[in-house]
């Protein structure tokens, strides 16, 4: 298979790589460095692997490289700010929503992503945001409360 | 909503007891937390298994001419390439890191390849041609204990009988007024951890370092040093962030582990080795399934008089840790109750399904799943109150388990935790209200309660260790072999550290656990990471902070019994006005060549079980625990819904709230997948069907009820601030509490699980028959 080139640009850095048609977008990342982004089924049924493409969720591990080309891609390396952590990555630590911490990347990118579209989310629209993100440590419980935290921190930002 | 109940004054803590952030979180929302698979090397091979065809056969000839021929292949591997031992496992080593004579399940593992590229490795690992003699295959343990069965292993199916018998059966059965059999069922489960199980393996010189999935890097070094036939002090195990375990990163993700190590050491290169979500759960081990038939009798009144028990475990293929998990089921054998008569067989058996193995809870779901459906049984036939018959039968001090131990040293608190949660839960006015609903959606409330032997207790040698070190600048750098893996084990042995030491948690930084200098502790598992690691940090700060405080009452002009440690300063209490800080303190000490480093030993109290006669202590302490349910049934589709959950934990002592509430938040999560959905299936031939999230379904986050945890602190005399257990206490009860409210909303019983829409159907269907 002839690879072919990939332009993107990612957490606000141009790239441009050469990649097999076939290839996945969380290999394509992985390989550029990015490694918030992790591999929990292969199939698109937990999450783990969700980055913002143009200002969407997508599973990069049914993604195909060659789909995000010309497209802007966010993970989560690129969410702190000029060394400051983003309000969701600071509610997720306050409100104790990490534990072993594999899915983590995959709901805060959920959440970046809700909270960008919803400001105001309430918990229905919390719940639906989360439905293709899995975790087995948490019960969900403080990561709930960490998206509802981060919502109000925002809000206090803008 | 969650609230710790404090029952004694205790002395002030700073830290522990305080609901820090995780020491850990920052680098895992940052995505800098590093996990196995994110480690890549320069000239680093890909490696990738073959897994067996079929599920039970003798290997008649492993053809890889095909395989070598794909380009990028640079070596494959077969059992005969192991230097070492073949047969490991604990307690009975009846594991192979590649089968060599026979394969006994559809997840041995036949041949390793090691590739330039992983897709080198996958496509030659698909061109390896095994020929094999099939043998007949048995799924069904009662099938495999039969004296006709096929042999899986030479030493026959049965691997352990273990005994229970106290009293006299027969005379308790004369003084019941009632006498009941019921038989109950449970599946097997996957442990369901998001990260796949991997390895890194990288020869430096005559030496392996491995970088693993692995829950216990001591064990990862045992059978990786027997694997390669090289003493222990050759093999480096690096534990990086782990992504989840709850009992299931241990034989398998070893294994792995020693693949990887075996590979580097046939090429001389670095081989990383990550498996698919399908291959992991294709060969990893379960949650044992279990048969249990029990035979009870008892009184007018409600007291159980007496107990006859048979239990059968599908232990697998292998038997892994299956003896020990069949010893916390027969010591637990009656839950927290009280029973003066019981004859209990207690059996595991190979069978040719997947290896069965270590799942948070270790026999104990299953009993009580068993022995708390059956309380609620009897008190429907009473027409007793399920709290009430609860309370008539729970332990005491002084109460006599099926051992023969009397329990004393410690509160004994499940009275006290029905009686609460149940008044929390406002029990008796919902039992009430809910048993009028008469539409298709019907409200139940059921409970679930336990007791369960803290740590290993005589299934192991019960130790920790741990280093201390004080540097120059006052900060700290601690380790220990007790291990990671989401639990939060890091933040509270470095609020141990921190608390000793006086100072705040910012100056403490937890390393490791890496085997070539975190002390063996042990396994982190059994609950015990809390006590056992915080128990070892404390001993080793208790040293360090000693000698600083000598070192200071020389300073302060007094003895070193005066000198204080808080917030970062030193003090002498006869002077506080008079201070230094930590790191000050720190620096002179160095400065005049006091030790600052200290290895901290500690041990659990001896105990002793004899597994002939059942007798004996076999834990030294018990925690104590309670849930309770509230659900909605749709009786029209079946449909469950899990609307809140009650917890209460009694586990000696919080050492960090934040933390303890996550874990029993999870415990609920896991729990009510026990309970409804989850379950890893085989076909009738042995095959695989349940290999991803797909068809194996966890709880998502809609499926999580409201949840109030409660924690009733009774400090422990054998903890590090009197704590005990909590990660397994926080799941054991939770799917009878379910089970026991559908029963309430439905008046119908599922006794298997998982309770499935169409399980509960069919029994309502029957129900209505019967009419």
């Amino acid at each position: 298979m002839k690879k072919q080139l990939l332009r993107m640009r990612v957490n606000g850095r141009d790239v441009e790589v050469y990649v097999r048609p076939d290839a996945r977008l969380i290999d394509v990342l992985r390989d550029l460095g990015y490694l918030s982004v992790k591999e929990g089924c292969g199939t698109g049924e937990c999450g783990a692997c969700t980055v913002i493409m143009d200002g969407k969720t997508v599973l990069s591990c049914i993604t195909f490289a060659l789909q995000a080309n010309g497209k802007e891609i966010i993970t989560v390396e690129g969410l702190a700010k000029n060394g400051k952590l983003h309000p969701v990555q600071e509610a997720f630590i306050e409100k104790g929503a990490v534990q072993c911490g594999y899915c983590i990347p995959g709901f805060i990118m959920s959440t970046v992503y809700l909270l960008n579209e919803n400001p105001n989310p309430t918990h229905e629209d919390i719940l639906d945001a989360l439905e293709g993100n899995l975790c087995r440590c948490t019960g969900y419980v403080k990561i709930i409360e960490a998206v509802k935290e981060a919502a109000s921190r925002l809000k206090k930002e803008a | 909503m969650s609230k710790v109940i404090v029952k004694e004054k205790e002395r002030v803590l700073n830290v522990v007891g305080h609901p820090v952030n995780r020491v850990d979180a920052l680098a895992k929302v940052t995505g800098t937390a590093k996990f196995t698979a994110d480690y890549y090397v320069p000239n680093m091979l890909y490696a990738v298994v073959k897994h067996a065809d079929i599920p039970h056969g003798y290997i008649k000839k492993i053809d890889t001419s095909e395989a070598e021929k794909v380009e990028g292949v640079v070596k494959i591997a077969t059992g005969k390439d192991i230097p070492g031992v073949k047969k490991v496992g604990f307690p009975i080593p009846d594991e192979e890191v590649i089968v060599q004579e026979k394969v006994r399940y559809i997840g041995d593992v036949v041949a390793i390849v090691a590739a330039e590229t992983l897709e080198a490795a996958r496509k030659a690992a698909e061109k390896i041609k095994v020929e094999y003699d099939p043998l007949p295959v048995v799924l069904d343990p009662e099938e495999a204990m039969k004296e006709d069965a096929p042999k899986i292993h030479d030493s026959g199916n049965i691997i352990t009988h273990f005994k229970i018998r106290k009293g006299d059966v027969e005379k308790g059965f004369k003084e019941a007024d009632y006498v009941i059999e019921r038989e109950y069922r449970t599946q097997f489960i996957e442990h369901s951890y998001l990260e796949p199980v991997a390895a890194l393996a990288i020869p430096v010189g005559d030496m392996i370092e491995i970088y693993g999935t692995v829950q216990n890097p001591h064990n990862a070094r045992r059978i990786t040093s027997l694997t390669l036939g090289i003493p222990m002090h050759k093999v480096r195990v690096i534990q990086p962030a782990l992504g989840g375990s709850f009992g299931g990163k241990d034989d398998t993700a070893n294994f792995v582990a020693a693949r990887a190590a075996l590979m580097a050491k046939l090429t001389g290169r670095p081989v990383k080795m990550v498996y698919t979500r399908e291959q992991d759960m294709r060969e990893s081990y379960k949650r044992h399934p279990y048969i249990m038939r029990y035979k009870v009798g008892f009184t007018k009144d409600g007291r159980i008089t007496a107990m006859e028990i048979k239990v059968i475990t599908n232990a697998g293929a292998y038997s892994s840790s299956s003896p020990l998990v069949l010893y916390r089921s027969t010591v637990q054998c009656t839950g927290t109750y009280e029973v003066p008569n019981i004859k209990g067989d207690f059996y595991t058996v190979y069978t040719n399904t997947v290896f069965s193995g270590a799942m948070r809870g270790f026999g104990a779901p299953q009993i009580n799943f068993a022995v708390e459906s059956l309380m609620d049984e009897i008190a429907e036939i009473l027409g007793m109150d399920p709290v009430e018959i609860r309370l008539k039968n729970a332990y005491k001090e002084g109460s006599v388990t099926p051992t023969g131990q009397v329990l004393k040293g410690h509160v004994v608190s499940i009275r006290d935790i029905i009686k609460k949660l149940a008044e929390i839960a406002d029990w008796k006015k919902k039992r009430e209200e809910y048993s009028k609903d008469k539409g298709d959606v019907r409200r139940g409330i059921g409970i679930s309660c336990a007791f369960r032997g803290v740590s290993l207790g005589a299934e192991g040698a019960d130790y920790a260790g741990a280093i201390v070190e004080v540097f120059e600048d006052g900060h700290i750098s601690i380790t220990s072999g007790i291990s990671e893996m989401g639990q939060g084990a890091k933040t509270v042995m470095s609020q141990t550290a921190a608390e000793v030491l006086g100072v705040p948690i910012e100056y403490v930084t937890f390393v490791g656990p890496d085997t070539s200098f975190s002390p063996d502790s042990g396994p982190t598992v059994a609950s015990r990471g809390t006590l056992m690691g915080c128990g070892a940090v404390k001993v080793a700060a208790e040293v360090v902070k000693e000698r600083m405080a000598k070192y200071a009452a020389k300073l302060f002009n007094t003895t070193y019994e005066n000198i204080v440690f808080e917030n970062g300063y030193v003090y002498s209490k006869k002077n506080p006005e008079n201070k230094i800080s930590f790191p000050e303190l720190a620096k002179k000490c160095y400065l005049d060549r006091v030790n600052l480093s200290a290895v901290g030993w500690f041990l659990a109290p001896e105990i002793h079980w004899d597994p002939e006669t059942g007798e004996g202590e076999p834990y030294f302490t018990y925690t104590y625990y309670a849930d309770i349910a509230e659900v909605e049934v749709n009786v029209k589709t079946g449909d469950v819904k899990v609307k809140k959950v009650y917890a209460m934990h009694d586990p000696g002592k919080v050492v960090n709230p934040k933390t303890a509430k996550g874990q029993v938040y999870g415990g609920v999560a896991m729990g009510i997948g026990y309970a409804l959905k989850e379950e890893y299936k085989i076909d009738g031939k042995g095959y695989p069907i349940t290999l991803n999230f797909d068809k194996y379904q966890i709880v998502r986050a809609h499926e999580m009820p409201d949840v109030e945890v409660y924690f009733l602190e009774n400090p422990d005399p054998s903890g590090p601030f009197g704590a005990k257990s909590l990660g397994e206490p926080a799941f054991d009860t939770v799917a009878p509490a379910i089970t026991n409210a559908i029963a309430h909303a439905t008046g119908v019983r599922v006794r298997s699980l998982p309770a499935t829409k169409d399980k509960i159907l069919k029994l309502l269907k029957e129900k209505e028959e019967r009419r």
